[in-house]
């Protein structure tokens, strides 16, 4: 086998190797979408995040609009501090409401966001001030079962009206 | 009777520790080696078609067997992800379980181990061969270093041919997956791919992957090269040279790439 053959055919297979890492970079991975798009940074913070992963999504209205970048906890108020990157090409007003959801019932949790009316728009570094939690399956249940046990079987109507104001936060009525 | 016993365990002691010695100097003589590899690197370059021929031999010639092998595990995996998705009624995932599994797993450690079956062990037999019919000695003879002109080439063309080997192994595995899941099985395409491409990072998946086959070449390269170069030059000695290649470089890859999986993926999608 002479030398051009020989460098013909390595060049084929390098640029077949590097047209498969291209492939795996734009087609199966994602290098090109949001991720790295400029974006800003907002902050939220939430009684109890459950189960938010690093870079799950930030949804408004059912769109990926950003990632999660960040969760710690704040030692002084015991709050999950959560920083989102929002893709730059969305804004929203300062009113918005961040909520922590789960699609599904084992679905992935996101951060879903309900824009506001507010004239003003979050910018880089801007706190979100209204938050909802997330959902604890285990305190939704337990509840249900204290209210269950207390309601006993002569005093149905009382306790059922004081169990309606002991509803964990985040739950929605 | 008792200074039989003391004999016999004196043996032992005297057998493991020179165990112990012999293969602490040869990892020793190894990582000398490697040194030597890397300072006649830039003559072995300077008569580069000595590399690209190596190339032609390790990463050409391997691409059919790397191909079918990704094409037919990705057909399984996609076979039996399906199987095992569908309890939960996750079947539309089944995309990113194949992509994460070739790109991060599969691809990188079975593309190393065939390469480490059909390339490793030929690169050693032929440098024993080169040592047994004294070809070797011959180049020392005429001033030619044999590490710059039969070893380097060797060494460079198997770490330059394993990544691109890796990468083509997922494509196709994930192409078999493909064909499989949405052909055969009939999950949606969109979901297929839109599940891929949304589950599957480039950093750190396929970067990580890249990585890994990246040390897989180096390690596969120089045990083979290593190997060939140590062995004995007899016959025999070639053959179990050739033997250890095999072995050693599927058990490197197997712990380094449980190592670099620990430093890789320990928490990087957890909080």
């Amino acid at each position: 086998m002479n030398r051009s053959t020989i460098d013909l055919w390595v060049g084929i297979f390098v640029a077949v190797g590097f047209g498969a890492i291209l492939f795996l970079a734009l087609k199966v991975g994602n290098l090109l979408t949001l991720d790295r798009s400029p974006g800003y940074r907002i902050e939220a913070s939430f009684d109890n995040i459950g189960g938010l992963k690093l870079r799950a999504p930030v949804k408004a209205a059912g769109v990926v609009v950003g990632r999660v970048e960040n969760v710690r906890l704040d030692p002084k108020t015991y709050e999950a501090l959560v920083t989102m990157r929002i893709d730059k090409q969305y804004e929203f007003s300062k009113d918005t409401i961040a909520a922590i959801n789960t699609s599904g019932l084992l679905g992935e949790v996101y951060i879903g966001l309900d824009a506001g009316g507010d004239t003003q728009m979050l910018k880089d570094g801007d706190r979100i001030a209204k938050t909802q939690s997330a959902v604890v399956i285990e305190k939704l249940i337990s509840q249900f079962l204290f209210d269950k046990a207390s309601e006993g079987p002569g005093t149905k109507a009382p306790s059922a009206s004081t169990s309606a104001g002991k509803a964990p936060e985040g739950v929605a009525k | 009777m008792s200074a039989e016993i003391l004999s016999g365990i004196a043996y032992w002691l005297r057998r493991l520790g020179g165990g112990v010695t012999g293969s602490v100097a040869q990892l020793g003589y190894a990582t000398r080696f490697l040194l030597s590899v890397l300072w006649h690197t830039p003559a072995a370059f300077r008569r580069l078609h000595l590399t690209l021929r190596e190339i032609y031999f390790t990463g050409v010639l391997s691409l059919v067997i790397i191909l079918m092998s990704g094409l037919f595990v990705g057909m399984v995996l996609s076979l039996q992800g399906y199987e095992t998705l569908k309890r939960y009624g996750a079947d539309e995932q089944l995309g990113i379980l194949v992509a994460l599994a070739l790109v991060r797993e599969l691809g990188p450690v079975l593309a190393g181990l065939l390469f480490a079956s059909r390339a490793g062990s030929a690169i050693t037999a032929e440098i024993g061969l080169m040592k047994t019919t004294e070809q070797l000695a011959a180049m020392e003879m005429m001033a030619v270093n044999p590490v710059a002109r039969v070893v380097a080439p060797r060494f460079w063309g198997g770490v330059l041919s394993m990544p691109l080997l890796a990468a083509l192994f997922s494509t196709f595995g994930i192409f078999g997956g493909y064909v499989v899941g949405v052909r055969l099985i009939g999950i949606d395409a969109g979901a297929f791919w839109g599940q891929m491409h949304a589950g599957v990072d480039f950093w750190p998946d396929v970067t990580n992957g890249i990585i890994k086959s990246l040390v897989f070449g180096v390690a596969v390269s120089l045990i083979a090269v290593f190997e060939g170069f140590d062995a004995k030059p007899t016959a025999e000695g070639v053959a179990s040279a050739t033997t250890r290649t095999v072995v050693l470089s599927s058990l490197a890859i197997l712990a380094l790439d449980f190592v670099m999986t620990v430093f890789m993926f320990r928490g990087a999608n957890v909080r």
